[in-house]
């Protein structure tokens, strides 16, 4: 797994690569608390690079979000794709989050809201 | 006419973490063997790791032991993946369905991984026999994505 997160217009973008499954799931869960903890509160996760996500990756998404919830902020995300999106799908996590077609149309979203 | 069992590989190791992508490497292997294109295997894949994520978090809760996975096809027409372990009685079949209908404040974080694997595979099975688990995968080969 690899993650890079990057500032644009105010908003966290957090591009994941590889796989989040039991071993890596921490590590991504801990990359975003570091960065909540540091004042972030708008996350766009960019899963276009994202190859696998178990439930464990799932859970940690859950725990983040809701996290994020009572802190104000909101988890958005893109480039979803094969497998991670379908996963997404029967979790019902197209009902819980806002999910955009780019970075573009999420930014220009967020911006507008 | 009997139905034609061939048991294509086994692997037995140690119920840790760290062993996760060892499981999870011989499962895929065995899928790609068969034919399955890169979708359905990542999803052999997915069910694979949440029915050991299960073993290690509930039937080797307080013990150790091994996994032992076997993957055999049937009738050169079903995929099957046996997970098999020696811990404490546990089926994941009984585990009810998370609530994906439920907004964020309620959602619970737990209980998706079952509900994929159930959702993913095209029949699953658990049965208790000789102080063991063992949970039968099932992917029919016909499937096309």
């Amino acid at each position: 797994m690899e993650i890079n997160a990057r500032k644009e217009r105010g908003v966290q973008i957090v591009s994941v690569k590889g796989r989040i499954d039991a071993i890596t799931a921490p590590e991504f869960e801990n990359n975003l608390s570091e960065l909540i903890s540091k004042g972030e509160r708008t996350f766009l996760i960019d899963l276009s690079g994202l190859e696998y996500i178990s439930s464990a990756g799932l859970r940690s998404i859950l725990t983040t979000a809701k996290k994020l919830k009572e802190e104000k902020g909101e988890l958005l995300f893109t480039g979803l794709q094969g497998p991670v999106e379908e996963v997404f799908k029967i979790s019902g996590f197209h009902s819980i989050f806002r999910i955009f077609e780019s970075e573009i149309s999420a930014l220009n979203s967020i911006g507008n809201a | 006419m009997p139905e034609t069992i061939s048991v294509s590989s086994q692997i037995k190791l140690p119920a840790n973490i760290q062993n996760l992508q060892q499981f999870i490497n011989f499962v895929s292997n065995n899928a790609r063997q068969q034919g399955f294109d890169q979708k359905r295997i990542k999803e052999i894949e997915l069910a694979t790791e949440e029915a050991i994520a299960n073993i290690l978090n509930y039937a080797y809760r307080d013990t150790i032991g091994d996994i032992e996975i076997t993957c055999k096809t049937e009738d050169n027409e079903k995929f099957i993946i046996e997970i098999v372990d020696s811990g404490i009685p546990f089926n994941p079949l009984s585990v009810d369905d998370p609530d994906i209908r439920a907004d964020l404040s309620e959602r619970k974080v737990g209980g998706l991984g079952v509900f994929l694997m159930r959702k993913l595979m095209d029949d699953v099975h658990y049965r208790r026999d000789e102080n063991k688990n063992i949970l039968t995968l099932i992917v029919l080969k016909m499937y096309t994505s």
